[in-house]
């Protein structure tokens, strides 16, 4: 594959201080982290590949594997736990068909838990892309996934 | 540019007189993240649908968090003359039933209404501010978030926005930190640190460059005060950091906020652009001769980069892994420079204290906590949102009084402070007051505000769990006591809630807090035993059902409960059967169902679908088969 990160490159000086937002820019841009991304950008900002590889996967923000079409985040927050997260994710698998950490193999889910998304007050939560999902039971999962699907 | 700002103060005020002297309606819509969750955004679009097809004049603003997520989304309609009223929970289904009420056949409908907005009686409505959630606050930080648009300046302005700044600049660095001093303000990021100390250490310190960072990671998962305050008021942390980086001679100021936080993060970028516009940040601002800039670093989640020295790392681009103290932040810091880190809200504070002046910020609290503390209440309470109340308050005030007390008619069981650092207060410790000193004494901690109510469902053992699970995942590395310290004890609870435990593992536990709290090299480790030793201390009982009897007494464990049909109850109508996944019921119709407790994967699911009217399943702690 043929990698392009020029235009993420140019607003960039290719400091060490610059290695984080690089990364998460070009995540942004290519939906994950390619070994080929990351050789380039271990070249851009001049330190070790395997020094990128430690910052990449020191924070939870990246991944390494390609993403499916729609990100559902499950919330396992403590106030979204107190609230019954725990049956909530059981419910998002089964209806998903995937477990915590996978995509599905037709590219159109991905699923992860995360540890908060600030919604707290209604909880149980969870992220679907950008939105935010409140006060979801097993009934909810159901019929947001059933459109979907 | 002095000239500038004064201008642009003065038409602000006007501007916004006008707004409410003026025959116009005007709507607010509480659009920060709790909101949009509960579907402000279709509400706009349905209140904007209704007055366009009416022909009803209208200025509809975007507010944030008035901190009552539980009645989101909320709406206040301002018509003509009338006061402003309060709707709660209006989606798009509800705005059109209430609009035509309120603005067509002026009449306000007291059905959805959760009170006036605003001093002014109306027959039949309560005064909102009056209502026991908001009449035991005390909003200053927020005092604003609920009210104006933050994405307008100018709204922040006319609430005497940037008058702590001008404050500031004629009274000079010095005379900065004594009144931040007097005032007694301690950081409420965490520890409750006196900000002026190590603003004074910074100050003192001889540096070409010195660096002001603001946590704004906001990492305990439970609590959001930090992201509210950043959605419904960002300026009011611009005019902080700029005070702190004028009293610390500091010239760049860094906000490090969680890339969770889209909304938030989005508010900033703007507000920074708008405070540039104005004069209010780069060279000599408001002529004063100094300069300060601000830039955004985003996190990528990890919770140990709230520490400061593995906070400073990442922004150095670095993997974020706490390093000892000494030497501080203070002193070496950012690229070695002398480095302050603050919390949003204590930043905030300080705009607040150079505006009103110390004495005012002490006026409420306690001798060694003054002021207010923003708290996320959430979990088993009725009120779940955004409070800030006087430092002091009890803990039984603020879950029974503002937050309404637990609902579905459940008993209370504990309280939660702090996080995962922090630990569980029982109900015969409730009458402690939220300040730093006294939650310490009962083995908790203040944090940052996170407050998470718990009742007769939860297991306690499990809600240990739960937070020794999040340690673990979330330690570095770097030192071997919260390493291996966290997953050694995560295993044995993980034993005792699947029904392994074995009585000695108490011991264990209790040798293993000790261990990782003296021996681990930041507070994450430091403070991670915190929820096990203090369910221990309060709720041992609940280990030892787990560990001797093997039943969770909650019925939360799975291991240790099984479900069974009450035959005087269940009137065979096969509902349950056919949802079981596992196979596990027998039964015909109207025939007793029963499950057979090998097979049953206790999904649950049974409990759910039995019709409320019959109401035959039971959960019944303990794994073994009950005998009739
Ligand atoms: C593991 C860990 C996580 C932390 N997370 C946060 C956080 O999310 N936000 C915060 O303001 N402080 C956090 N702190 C506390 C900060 O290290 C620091 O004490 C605080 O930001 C100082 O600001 P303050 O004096 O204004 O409270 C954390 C500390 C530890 C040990
Ligand atoms: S705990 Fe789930 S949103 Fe905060």
């Amino acid at each position: 594959m043929q990698i392009d990160l020029e235009s993420v490159f140019s607003g960039y000086s290719g400091k060490r201080e610059e290695i984080i937002p690089i990364l998460q820019d070009a995540q942004e841009k290519l939906n994950y982290l390619p070994k080929e991304a990351m050789r380039k950008i271990a070249k851009f900002v001049r330190v070790p590949e395997s020094s990128v590889y430690a910052i990449a996967t020191f924070y939870a923000q990246f991944r390494f594997k390609p993403m499916g079409k729609n990100h559902v985040m499950v919330c396992r927050g403590t106030a979204c736990h107190v609230n019954g997260a725990t049956r909530v994710l059981e419910e998002v698998e089964e209806q998903l068909g995937i477990s915590e950490g996978e995509t599905r193999e037709d590219m159109e889910y991905s699923l992860e838990t995360v540890a908060c998304i600030g919604a707290c007050s209604l909880a149980p939560c969870m992220m679907i892309n950008k939105d935010v999902e409140a006060k979801i039971n097993k009934k909810k999962v159901a019929k947001i996934f059933s459109q979907g699907n | 540019m002095q000239v500038k700002l004064d201008a642009l103060i003065e038409k602000s005020k006007i501007e916004w007189a006008n707004l409410y002297s003026s025959k116009k309606t005007v709507i607010l819509v509480g659009t920060a993240t709790c909101g949009r969750s509960a579907g402000a955004l279709d509400t706009i679009n349905a209140i904007e649908n209704f007055t366009n097809s009416n022909g009803i004049e209208c200025e509809i603003i975007e507010v944030g968090c008035i901190g009552l997520c539980y009645a989101e989304p909320l709406v206040v309609i301002y018509s003509e003359d009338k006061p402003g009223v309060c709707y709660g929970e209006v989606d798009e289904k509800k705005v059109k039933t209430i609009l035509k009420a309120h603005l067509i056949d002026h009449n306000p409908m007291q059905k959805y209404s959760l009170g006036t907005f605003g001093d002014e009686k109306v027959e039949g409505f309560p005064v909102l501010f009056n209502e026991p959630v908001l009449k035991y606050q005390v909003r200053r930080a927020l005092a604003k978030c609920g009210i104006i648009d933050p994405t307008k300046l100018e709204h922040y302005l006319s609430f005497g926005g940037y008058e702590g700044l001008k404050n500031a600049f004629e009274i000079g660095p010095e005379k900065v930190i004594e009144t931040v001093k007097d005032s007694g303000l301690r950081g409420r990021g965490g520890a409750g640190f006196p900000t002026w100390r190590k603003w004074q250490f910074c100050h003192d310190s001889d540096s070409d460059q010195k660096y002001l960072i603001c946590n704004a990671d906001e990492g305990d998962p439970g609590a959001f005060m930090n992201r509210a305050l950043l959605e419904g008021d960002p300026h009011a942390l611009l005019e902080g950091m700029i005070i702190s980086g004028y009293a610390l001679g500091a010239s760049t100021g860094y906000i490090y906020c969680r890339a969770e936080y889209p909304l938030a993060l989005e508010r900033l970028h703007l507000s920074i652009e708008q405070a540039k516009d104005i004069g209010l940040l780069g060279s000599n601002i408001l002529d004063s001769g100094f300069d300060f800039n601000i830039k955004i670093k985003e996190g990528a989640g990890a919770f140990v980069c709230g520490e400061e020295t593995a906070l400073i790392a990442s922004i150095e681009g670095y993997r974020g892994m706490p390093r000892p103290r000494p030497p501080f932040p203070a002193v070496k810091g950012l690229w070695g420079k002398p480095t302050i880190i603050n919390n949003v809200e204590s930043l905030a504070c300080v705009s607040l204290i150079l505006k009103n002046g110390a004495e005012w910020f002490s006026e409420v609290g306690t001798e060694s906590s003054t002021g207010t503390k923003t708290i996320a209440l959430v979990g088993k309470i009725k009120n779940t949102g955004l409070v800030e109340v006087p430092l002091g308050t009890t803990l039984e005030d603020l879950v029974f009084k503002v937050g309404g007390g637990i609902p579905n008619g459940k008993k209370f069981k504990a309280v939660q402070t702090g996080g995962p650092s922090g630990g569980c207060v029982p109900l015969e410790l409730l009458n402690t007051p939220v300040d730093y000193d006294s939650l310490n004494s009962v083995g908790t901690i203040m944090g940052s505000g996170g407050v998470v109510v718990m009742d007769e469902d939860t297991c306690m053992v499990d809600f240990a769990r739960f937070f020794l699970d999040f340690a673990e995942k979330e330690s570095c590395g770097k030192c071997v006591p919260c390493r291996l310290g966290t997953k050694q004890m995560l295993d044995i609870l993980e034993d005792i809630v699947n029904g392994k435990g074995k009585i000695e593992d108490i011991k264990l536990l209790e040798d293993l807090s000790e261990g990782i709290i003296s021996g681990s090299l930041c507070g994450l480790g430091q403070t991670a035993p915190n929820p096990v030793k203090t369910t221990l201390k309060y709720f041992r009982e609940e280990y030892e059902a787990h560990i001797i009897d093997k039943k969770c007494p909650s019925k939360v464990c799975k291991e240790l409960i099984h479900y069974w049909i009450d035959p005087e109850l269940c009137v065979g109508c096969r509902v349950c059967l056919g949802s079981c996944p596992g196979g596990a019921i027998t039964g015909d119709v109207k025939v007793v169902h029963v499950i057979n407790d090998n097979l049953c994967t206790k999904c649950g699911m049974c409990y759910e679908v039995c019709p409320p009217k019959i109401d035959a399943i039971e959960i019944i702690p303990g794994s073994s088969v009950r005998v009739v």
